[in-house]
């Protein structure tokens, strides 16, 4: 479907990801994080309940579902930021239940957040710094000792601005991330968590709040990461950035897998419109809600 | 009239007189752990008494030579640096306040009760302490030498040249590791500490080496503090704590400088303030006031002054302007 050649717009979509049917949980050629019976619960509350999903490797993959569905949870759970009650996942054939997320992140699976944490009072630069794994000047010994750590410096500051110019900020290295307007904090997250070559790269939400000049070139990243042998799974509401860049689309909704596919099988799936007209009529008794209609739209928009 | 020489040369004095120097490195401890960590430790007199206890015990008590008391007092502030951190640490910045605050507290009254009183002196405390730290002094001229208005004898050059060694000592190595990676994480987790952990970072270990190295910072002031002195419990109250802390907000909380400028300006202001009032209550200038009231009065003054200092330079006098215009 994707591989109809219009230059440059039309990303290159991976295929053949799974095994079998594309149903809730279904099996992947190359998984790269399998969770198996996770559950989270808040009071009585069931914020995920999630029986089997596989992740595929060198892909792109969308985690969409209506607010509340337990995606931010479950970005959580599987980098160590939460406890499930239950279940085990692991990352590249190794558990990692019980783990804490230092040592996630260190084994490259590295997060951004919905909410942006930059670091205010830090400048862009040593954001970007921070990012970087096994910096020798970290230990406190070998700190006092400049010249044990100042070349690795050099060649951590060097990438850093190498990225940084990549997502546009270069101009605004020496700046405290404070004086950051919120896109740019996002741009400056993601940037941050490039840092560390991760393996997979998780982001949670990251176009909420970029403008539409910089969607694009942010588009462009995330498709720059898969090129670089990156796997990428994303939490996003907006539905045509979806179906753009996702080779995969995993839905949820109330806690659960509801839906996995491509992301046009995916999007005309009634279990998928299901979900978020679902949560419409829960939540607001069928009050009219302009949001999820226009994301209603979006999804029948594309079964035409 | 008022003898304005002598409160200036009074005042003078205090710039660099051992309780200063002490204080500067207690805030200097202070800033490892709130301004540049983002811990709130409002323990920091029970480090200083530890210290001052360790250092003075292991003399009297075991007749430890000079180095050994001073790694006995060490060793027990990175213990009880442990033992606060360690269930505090991971839970949210509230939790150490409490707990430090309690546990500075609670040293105070162990150090105070009669129970331990053959060890601790109870109530009025230790003396005698000083001859191993004296025996070591290399200056051996009688009667006062100096320039102005500092003249000393050759015990209180060696307690200031030591002091104030410590101080700088502390000072480089601060100013070493802050500029170091280990400094860029240590900011990074007062700013927001999952996304540094989220950056493979292990947060609670670099949270609890700040605390430990603040603590013994905290320490080693605790045994300057001592050496002019004697060893008194009730020097050791909370008290204590928010004075360093006032003298650290009024330096610069995340500043190598500020602490010890921020001593400095304190000790002269109080010392100036004392000396004014004194004179002037003698003088007859304030009829309507005790001598006693007076002694008072001082802080009053000092407290205005610092109120003056944090409303019109709010960053501290070194603090940095920019930083700011971001607090949230
Ligand atoms: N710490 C918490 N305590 C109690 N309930 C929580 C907590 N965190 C999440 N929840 C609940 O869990 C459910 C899932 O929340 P979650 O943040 O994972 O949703 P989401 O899918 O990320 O939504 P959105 O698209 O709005 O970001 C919600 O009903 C939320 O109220
Ligand atoms: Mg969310």
């Amino acid at each position: 479907m994707s591989s109809d050649v219009t230059p440059t717009a039309t990303p290159v979509k991976t295929t053949g990801l799974h095994i079998g049917y594309a149903e809730p949980g279904c099996r992947k050629v190359d998984p790269i994080l399998v969770a198996d019976g996770v559950k989270r619960t808040f009071g009585g509350l069931t914020a995920v309940d999630v029986q089997h999903v596989e992740v595929p490797r060198g892909a792109i993959t969308a985690l969409i579902g209506p607010n509340g569905a337990g995606k931010t949870t479950f970005f959580n759970l599987l980098t160590g930021f939460d406890k499930p009650d239950e279940g085990s996942w692991e990352f590249d054939g190794r558990s990692l239940a019980h783990i804490p997320a230092y040592r996630v992140a260190r084994m490259g699976l590295i997060r951004t957040f919905q909410l942006t944490k930059s670091l205010g009072l830090l400048s862009v630069l040593d954001n970007m710094k921070l990012g970087a794994k096994g910096q020798t000047g970290e230990n406190l010994f070998r700190a006092i000792l400049p010249f044990l750590w100042r070349s690795q410096d050099k060649e951590i500051e060097a990438k850093a601005e190498d990225i940084l110019a990549r997502f546009k900020l270069d101009t605004k290295k020496e700046d405290y991330a404070a004086s950051l307007s919120g896109g740019q904090r996002k741009l400056l997250e993601m940037a941050r968590a490039l840092m560390s070559d991760p393996t997979l790269v998780m982001l949670d939400e990251p176009m909420a709040g970029v403008n539409p000049a910089l969607t694009q070139s942010l588009l462009d990243h995330i498709l720059d990461l898969k090129t670089q042998g990156m796997t990428v799974l994303f939490v996003e509401h907006d539905m045509h950035m979806v179906r753009h860049i996702a080779d995969w689309v995993i839905v949820m909704a109330e806690g659960k897998v509801v839906a996995e596919g491509d992301p046009h099988t995916v999007m005309a799936n009634p279990a998928v419109i299901d979900a978020y007209l679902g949560s419409h009529h829960d939540s607001d008794l069928g009050a009219e809600d302009p949001e999820h209609e226009h994301v209603l739209k979006e999804l029948l928009d594309d079964q035409q | 009239m008022i003898d304005w020489g002598a409160i200036f040369s009074n005042a003078a004095q205090e710039l660099i007189s051992p309780t200063t120097a002490a204080y500067a490195l207690a805030a200097l401890g202070l800033a490892i752990h709130f301004g540049y960590t983002g811990l709130l430790n409002f323990g920091q007199a029970g480090f200083m008494a530890l210290g001052a206890y360790g250092y003075a015990i292991s003399t009297l008590t075991f007749h430890f030579p000079v180095w050994a008391a001073v790694l006995v007092g060490v060793g027990a502030s990175v213990v009880f640096a442990l033992i606060l951190g360690i269930p505090t640490l991971r839970l949210r910045a509230d939790y150490l306040a409490i707990v430090t605050i309690a546990a500075a507290e609670i040293l105070r009254l162990l150090f105070t009760t009669n129970t331990f009183d053959s060890v601790t002196g109870s109530a009025t405390g230790l003396q005698g302490y000083k001859g191993g730290f004296a025996a070591l002094n290399p200056f051996t001229f009688e009667g006062t030498v100096g320039f102005g208005p500092w003249q000393y004898n050759a015990y209180d050059w060696w307690i200031r040249l030591v002091g104030w060694i410590v101080v700088i000592l502390a000072a480089v190595f601060t100013w070493l590791i802050m500029r170091a990676p280990w400094g860029r994480v240590i900011k990074g987790i007062r700013e927001d500490e999952d996304a540094v952990r989220a950056l493979g970072k292990n947060v609670y270990s670099y949270k609890m080496q700040s605390l430990i190295l603040g603590g013994v910072f905290g320490t080693l002031a605790g045994m300057i503090f001592v050496l002019p002195r004697a060893v008194v419990p009730a020097n050791y109250q909370t008290s204590l704590t928010f004075f360093i802390y006032a003298i650290l907000l009024l330096g610069g909380a995340a500043t190598i400088l500020g602490p010890i400028v921020g001593s400095m300006v304190f000790w002269v202001l109080l010392s100036f303030f004392s000396g004014f009032i004194a004179r002037a209550v003698a003088a007859g200038w304030l009829p309507f006031m005790s001598q006693v009231q007076a002694g008072q009065l001082r802080f009053i003054l000092v407290g205005v002054a610092i109120m003056l200092i944090v409303i019109f330079r709010p960053q501290g006098i070194l603090g940095n302007k920019k930083e700011l215009a971001f607090v949230k």
